[in-house]
Order: structure tokens, then C-alpha cells, then sequence
């Protein structure tokens, strides 16, 4: 999309060397109107997904759920359960699909890789002290290699947002980049390629403008980034349809410029099955069908996913069945 | 691959007579010579209704109805009594306004998320707007006791049948005038059907009079000798007509004619949000829009990424059923206009231009044009210079903000522009230059009661809504 980018591919790789040349490649991007950006995000929220459409939607949503418990008070227990449910969401239906993702914390991994194993649910963890990112880049790397020892094939990372703020985008390159590698396991950086992969939360809602949104998914996929994610879940404002928009936007033009196809995942705040229709129909209408794939697009969910059963149920049996009748794990 | 499954809005939600008359001192009654013509729908040439033909005689009754109510009742009647009625007709259409959308659609051709999403919510916030008005005309700066022109007759457009009506009727009633009303010919149902709502709303006989027909009813409204104030807006012909007919009378004279926007981006525009805007610019509404953004000028420096995109762009819009939720272009209006978008379009490729329109699947039956773009457009060619009120764009290309200028204004139109650019100096700068009504900056086609529009040169005079929209049915 931008002039930098279209013009040669091999370019790219180098910004992340010099503060300089990185800092005026994120700054040349063209800008984000944010009235319009909305207003864009919105009307392709009024579209009408009925019927048969509606079905497919439901069954791909529940495919693009990483299935998420990030609590203090995470148990073995606990996220046994959660496992169990990502594999079989709905105990009633077998022509119910399984979910992406479950998403834990590094210290639960553990006991959901014993449920998941043999299965094809990927095991995702946060890593790089989740949710804030502020704690020195050797322990963050411990985090992310002990993650991955322990079985976790999906890294959830975060930027640092006080670097991206105060404008050391290097800094910011660099851990991610560090972490990228530290996906590769305790031996990364000897065998090279990496058991799992990475996806880079931006935390939008402490980047609060669509430019800083856009430049950090950029500085993100430069980096390396196999995914960007929006939030946390942590901070007041997590994942929306503009910000959703802008990070579609830079994947489809971060593939158009160097040919690598990068995913995105909106987390926290996607409750309903209207909701995540909405974003199905945002990923269809800015970057196509190529990005309608769990390996692709993600929700960032835990109470979403009951809300997509049970409209799942709805549209086969024609009857709204009662919460009791979809479990609560 | 994602399909969207059909989601059609419910035509049952509206009741459509199969003949509706005229509207005349709160009634429904038979044209004097019985003459009727039919309103189809576009998009597939059913036959909706038919519909009464006004003639002079219809018409003279109707200015006689409406003098009688300026007269004894609307004329007299306090700002306040008369914001009571303004804002009862709002909250009708508010309540009404799936019916209205649904009907309007119909009868337009134009799709019903706009009908429901633009049209309808505007309709009414006029009315709410000028209803405020109504009691307070001694501090809209026209002096300490402004009065009303008297009888207001008004002939609209087909494009935005309903939107067109609150336009005119409004603020003239807020002012305290009364109206005879003509409805464009291919879309005379939405109004009939408003002629319900200011019977529910108990809108004393004659304050409002609804005279349907084609251009014969139009002159003879517009050429009654007892009325006071014409409003026009439509075609720069038919405005050239009428401004030489009431010319000499006392009658007051607004026109909102045609247009050819320029919609201008600069290199550092913010591009995504740039192609959204030429995309509503141009094929809102199927391009029938006065305002609309037809000629995009690109600074050469980027023409071919913003061309890049715009076409990606385009090739998401869904063309069909006007009826289904999910439809972004509707149909063509009338077999008339189908007819002019393609002798101009025809022109284009002949002079030239070269013509591009994503895949897309026409239906068969009604009027319909793809979304189309030209490029390699000059100054010169028609497609550059004529409104061709369809979903049609010229992209020329400038390299230096003065050459914007100076190509956005060769044009006898002055409607309205469209400036992108990041660079808030330079909105301002090309803002002060530009001549054109209205000049939006990052965004196109926006539209709020209380802002003033209107054109330049041959696009009309007279300002319609805000404060300013008073002014045109004051005796100032």
C-alpha cells in the first residue's frame, strides 16, 4: 500500500536494523481517518448474515475460538475442563466442530497439553509476562521457552507498550524478534526453527489512536509476528471492529508488499454470536476469503463460545434451548 | 468462500393502493380530467401503482386550498402550535419509517439499507429540526418579526424522493407558509403516503397539498399566478425554465440543480478511508445524487495504488435486490435515465476513456448499470464535463494542489468537492478556493439538517437547511 512497500520486497527485512530507517517506514504509512474508519467498521456491521450463511458462520466462528482462561485463579482443574470442552463443545451435537485454541497461562499449559494430545486443538499460552510486558527481556524469554518446553505449540505475546510510546521502536522489534526465536524451545537458535508460533498482542487500547495501531501491526509483522492480536483482555478497552479493521488492513497490504500472509486475532470483549459475525463478515469484505480460516483468524473468547452453541442449536432444532443446556466449564 | 444468503426486507410491512389520488385540503381526491399514469418499480418493472395526473385545474385548486389555509389557519397560528404539528409529523415518520424505507425502495429502486440507514433517520431529523424553528424565527438574524412568503409551490426530484420532501416542506411550514408539492413521476408513492401521516397527525386541510404528475403538472404549479415562493430541485434545464418562467413575478426563486463534484486526493490523504469516500461519493445511490463525487482527481503521484485499491474496493459492491439488506447498488431509477448513463458512458469509451466495471452480474429484468470507472479522463471529454447522474466515476489525475483547484473549479457546475489529505493547512486552503456550496474534508456525502447546501454558478442559488434554509420561505 504504501510507496515504501510496493517498491521492493527485500527492503523490508533491513528496517529493523537501524532505529532511523524504521522509524520513517512506520511513519510514512498513510494515515487512518478515524471518523472513517468507523464509520466503514459500522456499516459493514449492518450486514445481514441469515440462513444458511448464518450456519456456516456459526461452525466457522466455533472452529476460530482460542478458548481462554487467564485467571489467578487457574487450577489444573480448571483448565482440564476448558480443554475437555474445546475438544467436544457440545456434548449433545457430535457434528459440532472443535475450537481453534485453548489459551492459558505457562504455568497451566501442562495439564491441557495431557487433554489436547493427539488431538488437532492447538495449545496456545501467554508468555513475556502477560499481561503487562514489564519485567526485564530475559525473564520474558524464560517465560516464553518454559511455555514451550511444557507443550504450548501458540505463544501470545505482548509489545512493550511503554517502549512503542515513548518511540523506541527498535526496542520493541528486537524483543519480538527475541521472542520469535525463544519459540523455537530451550535449544532455539540451534535447530533454528521454532515449535511454535507467535502471535504479538498490540494492546490497542493502550496504543488508543488507529495510527499507532497501524504502525505496531506493521512493526509487529516485520518483526516476524505469525499473528497480531488485539488486547489483552486485561485493560478497559479490548478488542473493536475499527481496531480489527486497521490491523485487516495492514495484513492484506503487509502481503501484498512482501508475499507473508499474517493472521489476526481479536480478543476480549466478543460476547455473541451477532458480534463475531460481524467480524467474519469485516475479514470476507477487506481481505477476502484467504483470511477465513482458523489458521488465519482467531477469537480471543471464553463466553463466546456458549453463545455461538446455542444459536447453533437454535438454527438446527428452531427452538432457543435454556443456558442449563450448555456447559459451564 | 462466504456467501450471503438472501436477506430480503418484508414487502408486507406496507400496504400499496393500487390507485392513490391527489392531495388536496386534507383529502384524497380524483384529478378533474381523470388522468393517471403508472409508478413502477425499477428494478423489476412491476407495475406498484397508479397514480393520479394533475393538471391546471387540479393545480388551481391546490394553490386555492393552500392560500385559504395560509389565510385563515396556518398563517395566524402560533410558531409554537405550529412546531406541535412539525414535530407530531416527525415522530409519525420515525414510527412509520420501515414502511416508508420499504415503499420508498420500491419505488426508487435505491437499496434499503440506505433507505433505511440514511433516508428515513434524515427525513425525520428535518423535520425535528425545522419543528424547533418554528417558535423561535425572531432569532434566526431575519429580523424581529420575520413573516412567511405566503403559498410555496415545490417540485422534487426522483433520486431521494422523501428526503427531497422534508427538504422543501419543513421549512416552509416551520416559517409559517403552506405548500403544493409535486412529486417526481417515477416516484410519486412515498408521497402520497406522507399525505397519509399529515392526516394522522391531524395537520389542518390545506397546509399541506400533494399534486402528483409529470412536467405539464410541474409548469402549471410553478406558473400559477397566486403563488408566492417556487422551489426547485432537479435538472439545470428544467431550473432554466422555470427561473425565466417566474421571471418579472414577485415570486421568490430557489433552485438546486446539477453538479460534478470533484472529490480531490492528495498523497498523504489516509488512503483506506479515501477509497471508502470516492466509493460513497459516486455509487451512493446509484450515483443519482446532485452531490455526488463524479470526477476524482488523484495527485498523479499515487493515482495507480489509489486506482489499485478503489478497484479492490469495488468488487465487494453488491448489485441486486434493493430489497435485500446486504445490497449496496440498487437499480437504475427509469429506463430514461438507464438510457442517458449509457449514451454518456459511450461517449467516454469513444473519446477515449478507459472504461473499467468489477464482475458483476446484472438481473435481467429492470434497469440496471454496473459500477464503472474511467480512467485516462481529460478535461475535455463529456464524462469529464456533463452530469451523468449514474454510478459512474472519471478519475483525472493533478500534480500540484493549484492544478486541484483550478481543474475542480473548470466546471459550470459548483455543487459541492471533496478534499483527503492529512494536512489540515491545506483542507483550508483548497476550502477558500474551491467553488462549490459544500467542500468536505476526509468524508463525502454527509448531510445534516442544520447544515446549510446549496450551489455555485449553474448549480443553483438558495441555501436549503440550517438556519440558512429559513431564509428562503421569510419574507427577508
Amino acid at each position: 500500500m504504501t510507496a515504501t512497500a510496493t517498491s521492493a520486497r527485500s527492503d523490508l527485512s533491513e528496517l529493523g536494523r537501524s532505529e532511523t530507517a524504521l522509524r520513517t517506514f512506520l511513519h510514512g504509512l498513510p494515515g487512518v481517518d478515524q471518523v472513517g474508519a468507523e464509520q466503514r467498521a459500522a456499516q459493514l456491521g449492518t450486514r445481514s448474515i441469515k440462513t444458511t450463511a448464518k450456519a456456516e458462520a456459526i461452525d466457522l466462528a466455533i472452529r476460530m475460538v482460542d478458548l481462554t482462561t487467564l485467571e489467578g485463579a487457574d487450577t489444573p482443574g480448571k483448565v482440564r475442563a476448558l480443554a475437555a470442552k474445546a475438544l467436544r463443545p457440545d456434548p449433545a451435537d457430535p457434528s459440532c466442530p472443535h475450537v481453534g485454541a485453548v489459551c492459558v497461562y505457562p504455568s497451566m499449559v501442562p495439564y491441557v497439553a495431557e487433554v489436547l494430545r493427539g488431538s488437532d486443538v492447538h495449545l496456545a499460552s501467554v508468555a513475556t509476562s502477560f499481561p503487562s510486558g514489564q519485567a526485564p527481556l530475559e525473564i520474558k524469554l524464560a517465560d516464553t521457552r518454559a511455555a514451550v518446553e511444557a507443550g504450548a505449540d501458540e505463544i501470545d505475546m505482548v509489545i512493550n507498550r511503554g517502549a512503542f510510546l515513548a518511540g523506541r521502536y527498535t526496542e520493541v522489534y528486537d524483543e519480538i524478534v527475541a521472542t520469535k526465536e525463544a519459540c523455537g524451545g530451550a535449544d532455539a537458535g540451534r535447530q533454528g526453527r521454532p515449535r511454535a508460533h507467535l502471535k504479538v498482542i498490540l494492546e490497542t487500547g493502550e496504543l488508543a489512536t488507529y495510527d499507532n495501531v497501524r504502525r505496531a501491526s506493521w512493526l509487529a509483522m516485520l518483526a516476524g509476528a505469525d499473528f497480531i492480536k488485539t488486547s489483552t483482555g486485561k485493560v478497559p478497552v479490548a478488542a473493536t471492529l475499527p481496531v480489527t479493521l486497521v490491523m485487516l488492513e495492514a495484513v492484506r497490504d503487509f502481503r501484498a508488499a512482501t508475499g507473508r500472509q499474517v493472521g489476526v486475532k481479536p480478543a476480549g470483549g466478543i460476547k455473541t454470536t451477532k458480534d463475531a459475525i460481524k467480524y467474519l463478515v469485516m475479514v470476507n469484505e477487506t481481505v477476502g476469503p484467504d483470511w477465513l480460516h482458523p489458521d488465519w483468524f482467531r477469537f480471543g473468547a471464553s463466553s463466546l463460545l456458549n453463545d455461538l452453541l446455542m444459536q447453533r442449536t437454535k438454527l438446527t432444532t428452531g427452538v432457543y434451548a435454556g443456558p442449563d443446556y450448555f456447559t459451564l466449564d | 468462500m462466504f456467501e450471503y444468503a438472501p436477506a430480503p426486507e418484508s414487502r408486507s410491512v406496507v400496504d400499496i393502493k393500487a390507485s392513490s389520488g391527489l392531495f388536496i385540503n386534507g383529502e384524497f381526491v380524483d384529478p378533474a380530467d381523470g388522468g393517471s399514469f403508472k409508478s413502477i418499480n425499477p428494478a423489476s418493472e412491476e407495475v406498484l401503482a397508479e397514480v393520479a395526473e394533475g393538471g391546471a385545474q387540479d393545480v388551481d385548486r391546490a394553490v386555492r386550498a393552500a392560500r385559504k389555509a395560509y389565510e385563515k389557519v396556518w398563517g395566524p397560528m402560533p410558531g409554537r402550535d405550529r412546531a406541535k404539528y412539525l414535530f407530531r409529523i416527525a415522530r409519525i415518520i420515525q414510527e412509520r419509517s420501515r414502511e416508508l424505507a420499504v415503499l420508498e425502495s420500491l419505488d426508487n429502486g435505491k437499496p434499503i439499507r440506505e433507505s433505511r440507514d440514511v433516508d428515513l433517520p434524515l427525513v425525520a431529523a428535518h423535520f425535528f429540526y425545522y419543528a424547533g424553528w418554528a417558535d423561535k424565527l425572531p432569532y434566526a438574524g431575519f429580523g424581529a418579526n420575520p413573516r412567511p412568503l405566503g403559498v410555496a409551490a415545490q417540485v422534487i426530484p426522483w433520486n431521494f424522493p422523501l428526503l427531497m420532501l422534508a427538504w422543501k416542506i419543513a421549512p416552509a411550514l416551520a416559517a409559517g407558509n403552506t405548500v403544493v408539492l409535486k412529486p417526481a413521476e417515477t416516484t410519486p408513492l412515498t408521497a402520497s403516503l406522507f399525505a397519509e401521516i399529515c392526516q394522522q397527525a391531524d395537520l389542518p386541510a390545506g397546509v399541506v397539498n400533494i399534486v402528483t404528475g409529470a412536467g405539464e403538472t410541474g409548469r402549471a404549479l410553478v406558473e400559477h399566478a397566486d403563488v408566492d415562493k417556487v422551489a426547485f430541485t432537479g435538472s439545470t434545464d428544467v431550473g432554466r425554465a422555470i427561473a425565466r418562467a417566474v421571471a418579472g413575478s414577485r415570486k421568490k426563486l430557489t433552485l438546486e440543480l446539477g453538479g460534478k463534484a470533484a472529490n480531490i486526493v492528495f498523497d498523504d490523504a489516509p488512503v483506506d478511508q479515501a477509497v471508502e469516500g470516492i466509493v460513497n461519493g459516486i455509487f451512493f445511490n446509484q450515483g443519482h445524487v446532485c452531490c455526488a463525487g463524479s470526477r476524482l482527481l488523484i495527485q498523479e503521484s499515487v493515482a495507480e495504488q489509489v486506482l489499485e485499491s478503489l478497484k479492490r474496493r469495488m468488487a465487494q459492491l453488491r448489485l441486486g435486490d434493493p430489497l435485500d439488506k446486504n445490497t449496496d447498488i440498487g437499480a437504475i431509477n427509469s429506463a430514461a435515465q438507464l438510457s442517458r448513463i449509457r449514451e454518456l458512458t459511450t461517449a467516454g469509451a469513444a473519446e477515449g476513456a478507459q472504461q473499467w466495471s468489477p464482475p458483476c452480474e446484472l438481473p435481467e429484468r429492470g434497469f440496471w448499470f454496473a459500477p464503472t470507472i474511467f480512467t485516462g479522463v481529460t478535461q475535455a471529454h463529456r464524462i469529464a464535463r456533463e452530469e451523468i447522474f449514474g454510478p459512474v466515476l472519471s478519475v483525472l489525475t493533478f500534480r500540484t494542489p493549484a492544478e486541484a483547484v483550478e481543474k475542480a473549479n473548470n466546471t459550470p457546475y459548483g455543487l459541492s468537492a471533496g478534499i483527503w489529505t492529512e494536512k489540515g493547512s491545506r483542507i483550508l486552503w483548497m476550502a477558500d478556493r474551491l467553488r462549490a456550496g459544500v467542500v468536505w474534508a476526509n468524508t463525502f456525502n454527509k448531510f445534516d439538517p442544520t447544515s446549510p447546501f446549496g450551489g455555485y454558478k449553474e448549480s443553483g442559488y438558495g441555501r436549503e437547511g440550517g438556519r440558512h434554509g429559513l431564509e428562503a420561505y421569510l419574507n427577508v
